[in-house]
């Protein structure tokens, strides 16, 4: 009941016209941003921050623009999938697998308009999910100590390597560089400055919105350049859509394949480390060998269609909860939205529920909110949509590049900002031209003061005796899992992930 | 090829990091672990894992030819500028000059470019400073 009580004040929150016109323009720009090749939930959020920023918006309502355009992202990602055979998105990528050969039997619409269904289900049955898990994980997350708290934020680290590169080394030094530059600036616990080689700029640390524009915005502004892919993917194809409605009988053949994988994927989106893409990839592959008895899927089979969408739609929720219940993201987008919580000064994890339940609860009826929303634009609406397939990169990336630039003056109005994210920009581009994640690097810049902090304060409380972090069944449980995480990637995972990252947008858009 | 250079590069970095958290002064009132620990512990796991990407280095990467190379680095010497020029000739005129370089360079012609040049700058300035009020850059023109 104080479950309903606390949803009911959440949409007090969300119902005011400032918050519903917010959810209404980030579904809008999620699905453009989730429908382009080349700009995608992390890309896309990241762009947004500095605007939400800037623009003086609260905490609530910047995480329910941005959270909109992650939920739209997710939508969004599968038109490009279906009718062009290109992922708009990483996580749309087995979209194309059923989707594709379906536009090619003429269902375009029906493809589009399933898929539509198929993410409503995954995204509102995450977002239960949300609600249920997220005060449990809460209360598991008040027992925590500094030293549980450091071990955390390694078992993120190391999980996230296992997944999101194919080789562990580059994920690992990922994730040094990015603590690497969190160490920059002044330290906070003893006020000396730490790698700032005399210039002041630097005795406040990097900016860590900075570093996220560069490495996931301009670089992708340089991939295109690099290519001289400046045309649209859609240029000399006709889009037809065709009927819009699927056939009852055809909602009601993949209705418990929606089901089964919208748990699936909320799953996968909970579990560290994993995120909408892995989500997706899992959900296609269980329902490919639970009733693929035919062997129709890859040649348009509508339950092949429906899987993946409401996979990735719900592990994109899931990616959610230990967001806001532990402060760790373990996707690229949710460390993106870390940064947006971190720069408002509200530190997520299990305080943000007692001390912010607004920002909670507002934040979850507005996705439910969001996703009707969704919902309704990309069914009736998905027409206009197709048309955004049309628009050039050429004509889009001179935006993308400026609007970064524009967000990031807005902040703090200094050239030298600037410039740091043209360098970053051009490390992004370097790293994923070399494999390396970006992620590791967002988070590590995200979470590296708190690390260190945590490692500090547990081994001053215990007077300098660096076994304490060790000490407890709940810091050794955790490590455990953390190498776990780490180790059996490189046993079992090379096949996995060699498969899951075949069908990689070709212009290398970044991990979820 | 690639992958030796960038795991022998990430070792350099590793070991200028280190002597860089060497050098840091302590304070007289330090905690147990002292500002010097944790970058240490970086450095280690960068140099480990630079180490191990030379060792066994992946496949070689699809690098550009020269010419495209080039492009980019073209790219960032006119954003660079454009950073630099950004307080000087004002926002309006600086991003239209940025903008217009980016879409001739992916291949618009003449019209377009000019085209994507203005309405980026102008869209931008309507949309973000006209509308949400956001400051941005005043040139001797005041805009």
């Amino acid at each position: 009941m104080e479950l309903l009580a606390n949803l009911g004040d959440g949409f007090a929150i969300a119902l005011s016209w400032q918050n519903i016109g917010l959810a209404l323009l980030g579904c809008f720009l999620g699905t453009i941003m989730g429908a382009l090749p080349g700009l995608g939930p992390s890309n896309g959020v990241a762009i947004l921050i500095p605007l939400a920023f800037t623009l003086g918006l609260g905490a609530t309502p910047s995480l329910i623009l941005l959270t909109s355009v992650y939920y739209g992202a997710m939508y969004g990602g599968r038109i490009s999938s279906i009718l062009l055979n290109i992922p708009g998105d990483e996580p749309a990528m087995m979209t194309c697998l059923d989707g594709h050969p379906m536009a090619k039997k003429g269902l375009a619409g029906e493809a589009l308009s399933l898929s539509g269904i198929a993410s409503f289900v995954g995204a509102f049955l995450a977002t239960w999910g949300l609600i249920l898990l997220a005060p449990q994980l809460v209360k598991i997350a008040l027992l925590f100590g500094p030293a549980e708290y450091f071990a955390l934020f390694a078992l993120a680290f190391m999980t996230l390597g296992g997944v999101s590169s194919t080789n562990q080394a580059k994920s690992a030094f990922a994730a040094a560089l990015g603590l690497g530059l969190a160490t920059i600036g002044v330290d906070t616990q003893t006020g000396v400055p730490r790698f700032t080689f005399g210039e002041v700029h630097l005795y406040d640390g990097l900016d860590f919105l900075v570093a996220i524009v560069g490495l996931f915005a301009l670089s992708e502004v340089f991939i295109f350049l690099e290519t001289r892919h400046g045309g649209s993917d859609a240029a000399g194809r006709k889009l037809t859509i065709g009927k819009l409605y699927p056939p009852v009988s055809m909602i009601r053949q993949t209705t418990p394949t929606m089901l089964r994988t919208s748990v699936l994927g909320f799953i996968a989106g909970v579990l560290p480390g994993a995120g909408a893409s892995l989500g997706s990839f899992i959900s296609y592959s269980m329902e490919k060998k639970l009733v693929d008895k035919n062997g129709t899927f890859g040649t348009g089979d509508p339950r092949g269609v429906a899987a993946p969408e409401a996979g990735n739609n719900a592990a994109a929720g899931g990616a959610l909860v230990p967001m806001l219940a532990l402060g760790v993201p373990g996707s690229g987008t949710t460390a993106v939205l870390l940064a947006v919580l971190l720069a408002l000064n509200i530190t997520p994890g299990p305080l943000l529920f007692s001390q912010n339940p607004d920002v909670v609860w507002g934040l979850i009826a507005a996705l439910f909110i969001a996703n009707f929303m969704l919902l309704a634009m990309n069914i009736p609406m998905v027409g206009l949509f197709t048309r955004v397939l049309m628009i050039p990169s050429r004509i889009l990336m001179p935006i993308v590049a400026m609007v970064s630039f524009v967000g990031i003056y807005g902040i703090s109005g200094s050239t030298f900002d600037l410039l740091v994210m043209i360098g970053f920009g051009v490390m992004g581009w370097v790293l994923r031209k070399l494999d390396v994640p970006l992620v590791p690097i967002i988070l590590g810049t995200l979470l590296g003061n708190s690390m260190e902090n945590n490692l500090r304060r547990a081994v001053t409380i215990d007077n300098g005796n660096w076994w304490t972090l060790i000490d407890s069944p709940l810091s050794i449980a955790l490590w455990a899992i953390a190498i776990i995480g780490f180790v059996l990637p490189l046993i079992v995972g090379a096949r996995v992930k060699a498969k899951m990252h075949q069908r990689r947008d070709e212009e290398g858009a970044i991990s979820d | 090829m690639s992958d030796r250079i960038f795991g022998v590069f990430g070792m350099i970095l590793a070991v200028g990091y280190f002597f860089a958290a060497l050098a840091i002064e302590e304070s007289f009132l330090s905690d147990a672990v002292g500002p010097k620990a944790f970058p240490l512990i970086i450095a280690a796991i960068l140099a480990l894992s630079g180490a191990v990407i030379a060792l066994r280095p992946d496949p070689e990467p699809h690098w550009p030819a020269l010419g495209r190379l080039a492009e980019v680095a073209a790219a960032v010497v006119v954003l660079i500028l454009y950073a630099e020029m950004l307080p000087v000739a004002g926002f309006v005129i600086a991003t239209a000059f940025a903008a217009a370089y980016l879409a001739w360079r992916l291949g618009s012609g003449p019209l377009e470019t000019v085209a994507v040049g203005a309405g980026t700058s102008i869209g931008i300035y309507v949309t973000f400073h006209l509308t949400l009020g956001l400051s941005l850059a005043k040139g001797p023109l005041g805009f």
